[in-house]
């Protein structure tokens, strides 16, 4: 095949599987169907608008931006981990220098937002948001504590399972993600509706973590991986 | 072993902590960038027309030459450097936020069409599960008659896809993104 030289040339990205990602209008998460199209979305062909996308450079980051629990003066409360996993694009190539941000309650389910009234006390060496660049192979890497479980105003004795909210870029506009890692073996899986809005059961599998005794640091902190995959080009835009 | 997209889950209410308390981006072309100044107030609003005040916009364009700072776009162009292109943040109480930055260029589609001049929006919101994409136009463009992606929206509905001019104050303009209702934007599915 010809090298690719026209300058208009675009690429495409894979479309999602319908079943692989949440569906949108899913009564039992009570808000949703104020907050969603009712309508059918337009199908869009990919052009540069959505194959391009914000490439992060501009904001430095600090050295205890992936390290939760030294961003204060004392240690936070809690189990201390590592969470750590690679970001790759749905071909399996690896996304490198992208920007990974993660936010979190702390061990007893509070998160430092004034919006939140969960009677659970705060910690003053926790405010539970960090950041990091993904490295030439993808990987990233955090240090925090394990959040706490959190009730929530949903349906009677409604509670989250442990999470953390992660976004992520990606190389286009169009592979950008926002999620929650859980964490294996949470009893309040089956009960929790935003975690069963993803209706493939394989699909819903993929946002919780593993433990990983290769991650835990011996007397200091248990691992656990998080792989993440984004959308990924039909074919890359410099292949020949 | 085969590579499929970890699910999409809701920011939740808390989104702020880790994404526009310290990282907020209202600016998505510095004063220096070449082009038309533009001050846009876009509003998050619910089914019942309330805003909602946990969303969180987040903004994609190209600089004033309809040149996007991105390796993917192989353009014979160098894009300005004074136009960041990404912009994001979280509305107020009454679900509203402003952005500064200049009117974008006209940008290639499909085949040899050329798209009008438009801002890429990812929205995020509690009880939003996988983020939506729209589009923002500027009303009274004339190239939006010949816009490639506008001709695939049924013309009814075309409008909420419109910013409208501010007539109080020059380059200001307003963008509602009505999540659902009767006047319900329009959604693409990317
Ligand atoms: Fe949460």
């Amino acid at each position: 095949m010809g090298q690719v030289t026209n300058e208009r040339s675009i690429v495409s990205y894979h479309r999602h599987a319908p079943a692989s990602q949440p569906t949108r209008l899913y009564d039992a998460y009570k808000s949703t169907p104020k907050r969603n199209p009712h309508k059918p979305l337009i199908f869009l062909p990919h052009t540069l608008s959505e194959t391009t996308g914000p490439v992060y450079g501009h904001d430095p980051i600090a050295e205890t931006d992936n390290d939760l629990t030294r961003q204060h003066h004392g240690a936070p409360q809690g189990e201390r981990i590592i969470v750590t996993g690679r970001v790759l694009d749905d071909n399996g190539r690896p996304v490198p220098n992208t920007l990974v941000e993660i936010w979190q309650a702390n061990a007893a389910g509070r998160y430092v937002h004034q919006r939140d009234q969960h009677p659970a006390p705060l910690d003053p060496n926790f405010s539970g948001a960090g950041r990091t660049l993904t490295d030439e192979t993808g990987a990233y890497r955090f240090v925090t504590i394990k959040p706490g479980r959190y009730p929530w105003f949903n349906h009677y004795n409604a509670w989250r399972p442990a999470h953390i909210h992660f976004s992520i870029f990606g190389r286009a506009f169009l592979s950008r993600l926002i999620t929650q890692m859980y964490f294996p073996g949470d009893p309040l899986f089956d009960y929790d509706p935003v975690y069963q809005s993803v209706p493939d059961e394989k699909a819903r599998q993929r946002m919780i973590s593993k433990f990983d005794l290769e991650t835990t640091q011996p007397q200091w902190a248990l691992g656990f991986r998080f792989d993440i995959v984004l959308r990924g080009p039909e074919a890359t835009p410099f292949e020949a | 072993m085969e590579f499929v997209p970890t699910p999409s889950q809701t920011a939740g209410p808390y989104l702020h902590i880790g994404l526009t308390r310290n990282h907020s981006k209202p600016c998505i072309a510095s004063p220096q960038a070449k082009g038309e100044r533009v001050w846009l107030k876009c509003f998050v609003l619910d089914g019942d027309g309330a805003g909602v005040n946990d969303s969180l916009v987040e903004i994609w364009q190209a600089d004033g030459q309809g040149k996007y700072n991105h390796p993917d776009d192989r353009q014979a162009k160098t894009a300005d450097p004074e136009c960041y292109g990404f912009g994001r943040m979280a509305g107020g109480e009454d679900g509203g936020c402003e952005f500064e930055t200049i009117k974008p260029g006209r940008v290639p589609g499909p085949g040899n069409t050329l798209q009008a001049p438009h801002l890429n929006v990812a929205v995020y919101a509690r009880g939003i599960l996988l983020h939506l994409y729209t589009r923002i136009y500027f009303a009274g463009d004339p190239a939006n008659e010949q816009d490639p992606v506008l001709a695939l929206v049924p013309k009814e509905r075309r409008e909420t896809l419109m910013a409208q001019p501010d007539p109080a104050r020059p380059g200001g303009w307003r963008f509602d993104i009505r999540l659902t209702g009767e006047k319900e934007t329009v959604f693409f599915d990317v």
